[in-house]
């Protein structure tokens, strides 16, 4: 796992988890449509990246789909750091 | 076809309502009977009640039947710890079929069920328990650490239940309750409650003060269930989805209450919101009755109506919304997309039921919340003098003229708070709207500071009191803003402690600091740092001035401004 997904699935696991939660996840796991991070939370997720690593992502590209898991939230970044 | 609006309104009185529902004046009423018992006597006993899949691909279908045994079990269960009638029990949970079915069985036992918001952080849920004095609580493993952290400061608590807590290390006053373990109680004896027993407790926010606990009656069901039956158009064959969850009233009323009373198989998709998943899950269960939001049908447009081709969604028959209003080009963009409108519907937790609606088969004006349901008397009013506005197109407040079924009974320990949602023998309803030449109902906006978003309303005054408790923040306002998806979003305008500077960082922190302590929901989305709040001479904030900026209005009166003549 490179550092961006590792800092991603850190942050995820450390915000939107309980403190003594037992649920595992993982880059696959399905974070929206799995009912960790809701619609509303995504908005401070996306803050988050676009702090941590100076991007601006448009609410067009912030979809669900687009944030459900931390591999296609790493490749978003991607995106928007290449851009 | 089904029977046309004008037709409906001939003669209709609530007694057809009690009729169709077998409900004689003077016998009991318990909507847990009548949900599941019923049913089954009228031999139904082995159709599926409820269909249910989770994000993890688990489904279960349960019969009436088995909801039938399944509630006494618990009720049963229930009761053999202690739990009495009257006494307040929380549901809180994910949506479980556990959550469906103890719903019902909460009722039957006679005690008062409050569902709440799984999302709910630990402040917004120590506020609801502490105002309900609620007595237990059944929970899952997932969100029972939420209640330990205010369990002390919650006296009237006896009981904690968790749903997946077998052979899971529990704490002080919880116990394990496996729904398919709990032994059978052939011999429960379901409460005979009267028309005025209370049943549901929601909480509701509005501009000042705490949330409030709307409290509903078991008589409530008679209007839940005809109107469930007509507005949307449920027929012994459907299958039904309703998007809401049963933390709020929808999810309870036209999510449990009114399908099942009717015999209507339902289905629930306990999962977050994904497109594709959606369209999968109405193929695959042929759902042909679908009650959603505005705020999912506009994700449901950004995705496209070219996904929509990639699954058979032919099943679809009838399609309604609620929440908040739904916008002119949703219902043009869904008659495209599925080839039928969505038909708003107008009614708020108070109300318990629809109360102004788009009727099946009557004329879509897109953008219109319709017309008034037959038994509901309606009408727009002047706010200063509580006189009724006669002239189309002319703003007031939407109210109506009490004495529905299921009209809330009060608020809980708040009757001044009730009264004043009256004025001149009108129940104002909070939103501004009017009357078009052929009586058709338009949406205008809150006549309050209530923010909603996502089609929840969330009050002000509980961000604010939050945000208080940021050790950053020295004072706040907490205001609507617009909002392409949602139609509006929190705003807050924060005035920081000496010592802190705003920063990027801290605007984050703040948002996730009451997204924990309150709800995503209530997390502001937005976030301005500012010297000052506008304030009256006598200090109070006047959040209209920052509303009225943020939705690019008029500012209206600052006269009495504090800010402007310092």
């Amino acid at each position: 796992m490179d550092d961006q997904k590792k800092m991603i699935l850190e942050y995820v696991i450390a915000e939107y988890l309980e403190e003594d939660d037992d649920q595992e996840i993982d880059c696959d796991t399905e974070l929206i449509s799995g009912g960790i991070v809701d619609s509303f939370s995504m908005v401070s997720l996306k803050r988050f990246l676009e702090k941590k690593y100076s991007i601006q992502i448009p609410d067009a590209d912030a979809s669900p789909e687009a944030f459900d898991s931390v591999n296609k939230i790493s490749d978003l970044v991607d995106r928007f750091k290449n851009a | 076809m089904p029977v046309s609006y004008e037709e409906r309104l001939q003669g209709f009185d609530w007694s057809m309502a009690e009729e169709a529902l077998g409900y004689k004046s003077g016998d009991p009423i318990n909507i847990g009977w009548y949900c599941s018992d019923r049913i089954c006597d009228m031999g139904l006993a082995q159709k599926p009640a409820l269909i249910w899949e989770n994000s993890k691909g688990a489904e279960r279908t349960y019969t009436f039947d088995e909801i039938r045994i399944l509630s006494d079990n618990i009720a049963a269960h229930l009761q053999s710890q202690g739990v009495q009638a009257g006494d307040r029990v929380c549901i809180f949970m994910d949506r479980h079929a556990e959550l469906y079915i103890s719903f019902l069985a909460v009722l039957k036992l006679g005690a008062v069920v409050q569902p709440l918001f799984s999302a709910f952080g630990e402040e917004s849920l120590y506020t609801r328990l502490e105002n309900a004095e609620t007595n237990a609580v059944l929970t899952e493993m997932k969100h029972v650490r939420k209640v330990r952290r205010i369990r002390e400061r919650l006296p009237n608590l006896k009981n904690i239940f968790v749903i997946d807590g077998a052979e899971k290390p529990l704490k002080e006053l919880e116990q394990p309750l496996t729904m398919n373990a709990l032994p059978a109680a052939p011999d429960f004896k379901c409460a005979e409650t009267g028309p005025e027993t209370p049943s549901v407790l929601h909480y509701t926010s509005g501009t000042t003060g705490q949330p409030k606990g709307a409290q509903h009656v078991h008589y409530s069901i008679v209007s839940q269930s005809i109107t469930a039956k007509w507005v949307l158009d449920l027929q012994d064959d459907d299958v039904y989805w309703c998007n809401a969850d049963p933390g709020w009233v929808t999810g309870t009323s036209y999510g449990i209450i009114g399908p099942w009373s009717n015999g209507i198989t339902q289905a629930v998709l306990d999962a977050g919101f994904n497109t594709d998943n959606w369209y999968r899950f109405i193929a695959k269960h042929k759902i042909s009755v679908w009650y959603s939001a505005p705020t999912a049908i506009r994700l449901l447009m950004r995705d496209g109506a070219d996904l929509v081709k990639q699954h058979d969604l032919s099943c679809l028959r009838h399609l309604c919304s609620v929440g908040e209003p739904l916008n002119a080009e949703a219902v043009i963009w869904s008659e495209e997309a599925y080839g039928m409108p969505f038909h708003d519907t107008f009614w708020q937790t108070e109300t318990g039921c629809m109360v102004v609606t788009n009727w099946p088969g009557m004329k879509v004006k897109p953008g219109s919340m319709g017309k008034p349901f037959p038994g509901i008397t309606a009408g727009i009013i002047d706010p200063e003098t509580g006189e009724e506005i006669t002239e189309p197109g002319k703003v007031g407040i939407i109210a109506l003229r009490p004495g529905w079924p299921s009209q809330i009974r009060g608020y809980r320990n708040n009757e001044a708070g009730w009264n004043k949602k009256f004025l001149n023998g009108w129940y104002l309803c909070g939103d501004q709207g009017s009357i078009d030449q052929d009586g058709y109902y338009w949406f205008s906006g809150r006549d309050d500071d209530v923010i909603n978003t996502g089609g929840h309303l969330v009050g002000p005054f509980e961000i604010e009191s939050a945000l208080l408790e940021h050790e950053a923040v020295a004072e706040s306002a907490a205001v609507a803003t617009p909002d392409k998806v949602n139609m509006e979003v929190v705003k807050a305008f924060v005035v920081l402690k000496s010592g802190f500077e705003p920063s990027d960082d801290l605007d984050l922190a703040i948002m996730n600091f009451i997204r924990k302590k309150l709800s995503p929901l209530a997390m502001p989305q937005h976030i301005e740092f500012i010297d000052q709040l506008p304030k009256t001479r006598s200090g109070k904030i006047v959040r209209r001035i920052l509303r009225a900026q943020e939705f690019g209005e008029d500012l209206g009166d600052v006269s009495t401004l504090m800010n402007d003549d310092d």
